[in-house]
């Protein structure tokens, strides 16, 4: 709709009326311009990850479950296990039980590590600041992932190393069970955090997207608790056997069931399902209005 | 410079921007006014990319701001100063902005001085003020050095200081040859500031031009007359003759008149052949204000109602007279219509659909398309001039 200009009684025109377009002299800055790269966002996110307080005390309590509770349970199973009751055991199942608290905390990480930036607004000053939305989710993403896989980690590796001395009884653990137990493990935790950050993502919410996450990881389990009635035997046997926990179990090779999930297969189903979770947040926030 | 070329948004069934073409060019500072929900705000995120529109477009340069080249180092903003993680220093927010911009840390110390958050750059932005917030808001938008800047209310909760030296950061921003966008509520900052001014209403644009343009545009000033308190019958004396001589009359509340469409070495010679007194004879040149709320009466969307307290008075002793309201608040024509002689009125508003909301697939209706309250349709200066202050005061009984 262009402007009909009305009768002007005063012919005050300002400057630009006289002088339009181009030939007014356009501001140009001083201080260099680089073209920006993924480079450039991954330093954001890692000052934005380190600067707020939240991550310190998620991963502090992440942390202290993890090694606390695995130290805790090795340490009981130890001072009570009879005489060659462990005998056959692997030693660095008992890391099991404080990492699967330990996901509570890193889902919060991860959940708000996106969603906060939509509950305080900050997600307007980064998509100004970058357009280009992709970048900053991938970003985030890396960011994230190397923070929650290097700390799960040397928590992990911490327990393994303890339980395997405090229980000199139990076998010694093969190298594959060593990798899966620590490595294997990690990866497994890390991705079901950058699950929630892509579900924190798409939710934008961070006390809905906690709750899905954590609804994620229960729902299946308690479901199955239920499921009394025979003709749903098979699909409460695949609940149980696909659950968050007994997934994470198989990495000890301590599953519920003999089948279902077993070796590195929650990794690639883990894998699976964050990729493609990750593929649809990108699109959405490419898509969506901020 | 920015353009916007027929920019809509709806969401869902309301639309919130309706068909709004406009430029915002380099070298002078733009103000963008309107009502509470007349989709400032909503326009500001679609030049910044964060919302898409509807349909039609706006650009930056050229380019529409996502497929701008390096773009934080064009545009810069300060669309909410709250929008900002609290948890955060003010410096570690710069910081973590600048380098997604690409911008050398150094410059964040250096846009902390200009703001003056120096000394707080190492506290959390939890514990700023408002004022504290909104500097930090324009530290973030200074941050590129950009030749571009948008600001949504930059001088919300601001101490007169910082009112001051945002008003004077803005002018110098567009002296050095940048666009500089400003919305803003408060008329009396926009006047000392704006060159030039795009006004809107229910999303649709009322008015581009220069702020003169605007004032001349919308309001006419008007003469104030007084007439000697000890003889009230001179006053009524004088509005007839005036009224006679072709100008309209309006009273105040104190006493003396409001005469529009006569000049004033007419009323005084009026004055004089009617042989009234004059104790005052003065002219008034409409404000900034006074012309956007005359412009904008049709189209404001929240409007306060006179808080009734029903059932909940007690009744007024016999005798008693109501409080008086105060004058001009929600008096509609209270503000001045444009002079008659300008060829009709070039900001009438289409009459006929009183507070129909903008219709997402109609034609615009009329040059400036927004409807217009019933109350302000006939021009009020028109009608005998009742005692307008009298009629509101039997309102809160009307309630009862």
């Amino acid at each position: 709709m262009s402007t009909p200009q009305p009768p002007m009684p005063q012919t005050a025109a300002p400057n630009w009326q006289a002088a339009p377009g181009a030939s007014y002299p356009a501001y140009t800055s001083p201080i260099p311009v680089k073209r920006t790269h993924l480079g450039n966002a991954l330093a954001s996110e890692w000052t934005k990850i380190r600067s707020v307080r939240s991550t310190m005390w998620t991963l502090g309590v992440f942390v202290v479950l993890v090694v606390g509770i695995g130290l805790a349970a090795a340490a009981l199973v130890s001072a009570n296990a009879g005489e060659g009751e462990l005998a056959g055991e692997n030693p660095l199942s008992f890391g099991f039980f404080g990492l699967l608290l330990g996901i509570m905390c890193v889902i919060t990480l991860g959940v708000l590590t996106t969603a906060s930036e939509y509950g305080t607004g900050m997600i307007r000053t980064t998509m100004t600041a970058c357009p280009t939305r992709g970048r900053v989710l991938t970003a985030k993403a890396i960011v994230f992932f190397v923070v929650a896989f290097s700390v799960t980690l040397a928590s992990a590796v911490l327990v393994a190393l303890a339980d395997v001395a405090l229980l000199s009884d139990a076998r010694e653990p093969s190298s594959s069970e060593w990798l899966k137990g620590t490595v294997g493990v990690s990866f497994y935790i890390a991705l079901i955090g950058l699950l929630s950050l892509v579900v924190g993502s798409v939710i934008r919410h961070s006390a809905g997207a906690i709750t899905i996450m954590i609804g994620l990881v229960l729902a299946p389990l308690v479901i199955a608790l239920f499921m009394f009635s025979e003709s749903l035997e098979d699909l409460r046997q695949a609940l149980f056997e696909y659950s968050i926990p007994n997934q994470l179990s198989v990495f000890y090779s301590q599953s519920l069931t003999d089948t279902g999930p077993s070796g590195w297969d929650p990794l690639w189903i883990m894998l699976g399902v964050t990729a493609a979770a990750f593929a649809g947040a990108y699109v959405l926030l490419e898509k969506r209005d901020v | 410079m920015i353009e916007a070329v027929g920019l809509t948004k709806r969401y869902g069934d309301k639309t919130a921007v309706y068909n709004l073409s406009f430029q915002v060019r380099p070298g002078s500072v733009t103000g963008f006014l309107g009502p509470n929900g007349s989709g400032k705000s909503t326009t500001m995120r679609m030049i910044l990319g964060l919302d898409n529109p509807s349909s039609g477009q706006v650009t930056i340069g050229g380019y529409p701001y996502r497929k701008l080249p390096n773009a934080p180092r064009q545009v810069g903003a300060l669309l909410d100063a709250k929008a900002v993680h609290g948890g955060r220093t003010a410096r570690n927010h710069l910081l973590s902005l600048a380098q997604l911009s690409g911008i050398p840390d150094r410059r964040v110390d250096e846009v902390l001085g200009v703001v003056g958050l120096q000394d707080v750059a190492r506290k959390r932005s939890k514990g700023f003020s408002l004022g504290m917030g909104q500097r930090l808001g324009i530290a973030a938008a200074l941050l590129g050095d950009p030749q571009v800047l948008l600001f949504d209310e930059p001088v919300n909760g601001l101490d007169p200081e910082g009112i001051l030296w945002v008003r004077n950061l803005m002018k110098s921003l567009a002296a050095e040859g940048r666009t500089v966008f400003v919305s803003s509520h408060l008329m009396s900052e926009m006047a000392l500031t704006a060159d030039h001014l795009i006004v809107i209403g229910r999303g649709q644009l009322l008015a581009d031009m220069s702020v003169q343009d605007f004032i001349a545009a919308n309001s006419a000033g008007f003469a104030r007359v007084r007439t000697p308190d000890t003889e009230p019958q001179l006053r009524e004396k004088l509005s007839t003759a005036l009224a006679e001589a072709g100008g309209h009359v309006l009273p105040e509340q104190d006493g003396a008149l409001r005469v529009t469409g006569l000049p004033l070495p007419r009323i005084s010679d009026i004055a004089h052949e009617t042989d009234v007194r004059l104790w005052e004879l003065s002219p008034h040149q409409a404000s900034l204000e006074e012309a956007y709320m005359r412009m904008t009466q049709g189209a404001v969307d929240y409007r306060s109602t006179v808080d009734q307290k029903a059932g909940l008075q007690q009744p007024l002793p016999p005798g008693a007279q109501p409080q008086m309201p105060v004058p001009g608040q929600g008096q509609p024509g209270w503000y001045a219509p444009p002079p008659p002689q300008q060829g009709g009125q070039p900001f009438a508003m289409p009459q006929g659909q009183p507070g129909q909301p903008a219709q997402p697939s109609g034609p615009p209706q009329g040059p400036y398309g927004a409807p217009v309250a019933p109350a302000a349709a006939p021009n009020p200066y028109a009608q005998p001039a009742p005692a307008a202050p009298a009629v509101d005061t039997t309102k809160p009984k009307d309630a009862r």
